[in-house]
């Protein structure tokens, strides 16, 4: 294949055309990799990932009392569940829930149930930790902000919220103390 | 176009090497602005106003703002206290923000009633909406920076609307936050795009204008100028007139930053923020509330947010919802009362929106949703097919003068004359 004068191909493509591709395209890659640097840039930091756990010492909490305790920056409630709670929390049919989930999947003792305190809708933190707040119609958590009702299992039942409050990861070191993260 | 002769020869020398006297005179002597503006056109120069006022004033916050989770509430209370005239400075700014969204909400309402984002305003209209966009990005960001209770839980509840986003939105929040939570990275890049975003709205707003001078203004009649004597030249007749508007308008601006400088905040502000606590009733800046009513007005999530975002989009699709060839609701019998309907629905859904999501409030604050959207995707089709719309004067000058020259084939309102 002979190239003419002007570097045409036999099919009409110059020398021209093809470095003219060619630098667009590498133009366009290394802009595309400067915007990547720069978006990924807002992304939490190392130091803000470093993974923090926290621990907790169980010893003082009464039945049917709850703590709250910081984990990575969020809330997390630990809450020692009466004997009613958990039987109403076990018993409630999974098809009448939105997000259907057994107790059972949700704690590791019955009696302890850990939730990050963060409501699924947009974010705001639950009433219920204090005695004297409301609990909701679910006898859990109300959310002030939309409305959203959470039981006794920390599941979603009534309001705009999609999801139950998640479970973090965390293990019992003993019987009275855990390590959330 | 001839240049102008200029006397001094100082300003002679200067044009002949950049027009700037050239261009100025172009504008405000040789521009023709219709010459029956009424009041509603000045809001326009108003909104221009305030976002200098809101420029400056921030440039001076910036000089004493500390944007540190640990410093930044203090920081603004040093302002206000100890930094030389700092309360007004933070008052002006404070209250500016409030008062710009006022001013650009009557402007909006000015180009509805007025229909004033129809050919060959779309684009002008669409521009304008973006800017209206970037406000509430800006205004938003920088409620977050004093760093009080209603910041911190405002910012938390906003950026969450993003995890509604299916698969992504938890990756996209995380990245809006720099974090776990909204936390001090999240404060500094606001701040840092607080400070860009006004000046984003700055070119954007020199688009809006070029576009505005392209064609003109409208005016309260919707039909195009017929010839000179429909116009005069906007210097002196309507700088005249915008600063007398601004004077009054200033009269009331200052009544709040003197005497009710906290009316339109929040006290929850007052409290530094708390990372653990929600307030027990959380809301936005007033002007965000008719979005924040849409927002709730939906049980679900995801639909919830789209809602609420789509309230603005359909404001991008206006000029092409609206077919009616009439501009001015003048000669819109029915048009002129449905534009009177969203008023009042813009203002439910903005008192629905301070009120908690309880009881009668969500009944009231689905239908005013309903309407809202009803108004643009129903109502306004349907009136540009059935709407008998009255006739048109022939000239700017005809309903004062009587007569008028004949009117020219062609232009906007030409259709709705043979139909009327
Ligand atoms: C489109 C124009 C602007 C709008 C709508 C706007 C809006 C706001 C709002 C609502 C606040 C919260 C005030 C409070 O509640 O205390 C604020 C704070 C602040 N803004 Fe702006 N702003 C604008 C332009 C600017 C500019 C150009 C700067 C320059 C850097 C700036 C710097 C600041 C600073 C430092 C604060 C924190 C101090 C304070 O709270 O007063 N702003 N802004
Ligand atoms: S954030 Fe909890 S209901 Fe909206």
């Amino acid at each position: 294949m002979a190239a003419t004068a002007d570097g045409a191909g036999g099919d009409g493509v110059t020398r021209r055309d093809f470095l003219e591709y060619a630098a667009g395209g590498m133009g366009a890659v290394g802009a595309a990799a400067a915007t990547w640097a720069l978006i990924d840039n807002m992304n939490p930091a190392a130091d803000t990932l470093a993974l923090s756990t926290t621990e907790v010492d169980l010893e003082p909490i009464e039945p049917g009392q709850s703590i709250t305790v910081v984990w990575q920056k969020k809330p997390v409630f630990v809450r020692r569940r009466t004997e009613a709670e958990i039987r109403e929390a076990e018993e409630t049919p999974l098809d009448s829930l939105p997000d259907p989930m057994a107790d059972t999947e949700r704690v590791q003792k019955a009696e302890w149930l850990i939730l990050v305190g963060i409501c699924t809708h947009l974010g705001c933190i639950p009433l219920g930790q204090k005695g004297t707040d409301e609990k909701g119609e679910y006898g859990g958590w109300f959310c002030p902000c939309h409305g959203s009702h959470y039981d006794t299992s920390g599941r979603i039942r009534k309001g705009p919220a999609p999801e139950n409050l998640a479970v973090p990861p965390y293990r019992f070191l003993d019987d009275t103390r855990i390590l959330i993260g | 176009m001839a240049a102008p002769k200029f006397d001094n020869p100082i300003v002679r020398w200067i044009d002949y090497r950049l027009p700037v006297f050239t261009f100025m005179h172009h504008e405000m002597h040789e521009y023709p602005t219709p010459k029956n503006l009424n009041y509603w056109w000045n809001f326009g120069s108003l909104a221009g106003f305030m976002l200098i006022v809101l420029i400056v004033t921030g440039i001076v916050l910036a000089m004493n703002y500390t944007p540190h989770v640990d410093h930044a509430f203090d920081s603004v209370e040093r302002i206000r206290r100890d930094v030389p005239f700092g309360w007004l400075v933070q008052f002006i700014h404070m209250n500016g923000a409030s008062f710009f969204f006022i001013v650009v909400y009557i402007h909006i309402f000015r180009g509805i009633y007025y229909g004033s984002y129809k050919s060959p305003r779309e684009i002008l209209w669409i521009l304008g909406v973006v800017i209206m966009l970037l406000m509430m990005a800006t205004a938003f960001m920088g409620y977050v920076l004093p760093w009080g209770q209603m910041s911190f839980w405002g910012a938390t509840v906003i950026t969450n609307l993003f995890s509604a986003i299916p698969l992504v939105g938890e990756h996209i929040v995380s990245w809006l936050w720099g974090g776990f939570a909204v936390d001090n990275p999240t404060l500094n890049r606001f701040y840092s795009l607080h400070y860009l975003l006004p000046f984003v709205i700055v070119g954007v707003v020199v688009l809006h204008v070029v576009a505005l001078h392209t064609h003109g203004s409208n005016n309260p009649l919707g039909i195009e100028l017929r010839g000179k004597q429909d116009s005069i030249p906007f210097h002196p007749y309507y700088t005249v007139k915008d600063f007398f508007g601004l004077g009054l308008f200033l009269t009331i601006f200052c009544l709040f930053v003197f005497f009710a400088p906290d009316y339109l905040g929040h006290p929850d502000n007052y409290v530094p923020a708390n990372p653990l606590v929600t307030p027990p009733h959380i809301v936005p800046e007033w002007y965000f509330l008719p979005f924040y009513a849409i927002l709730r007005a939906i049980p679900d999530k995801l639909l919830g947010v789209v809602a609420m975002f789509a309230a603005i989009a359909v404001l991008f699709i206006l000029p092409w919802l609206d077919r009616s060839p009439v501009r001015s609701a003048r000669f819109r019998p029915i048009y002129k009362q449905v534009f009177w309907l969203l008023v009042i629905d813009c203002l439910v859904l903005g008192y629905i929106g301070a009120k908690p999501a309880e009881g009668w409030y969500i009944h009231i604050g689905r239908l005013a949703t309903v309407y809202y959207f009803a108004h643009f995707l129903v109502i306004l089709p349907l009136l540009s097919v059935f709407e008998r719309p009255r006739p048109l004067p022939l000239s700017i000058g005809e309903p004062v003068l009587g007569g008028g020259g004949p009117s020219p084939p062609g232009g906007g309102s030409a259709g709705a004359m043979e139909r009327a």
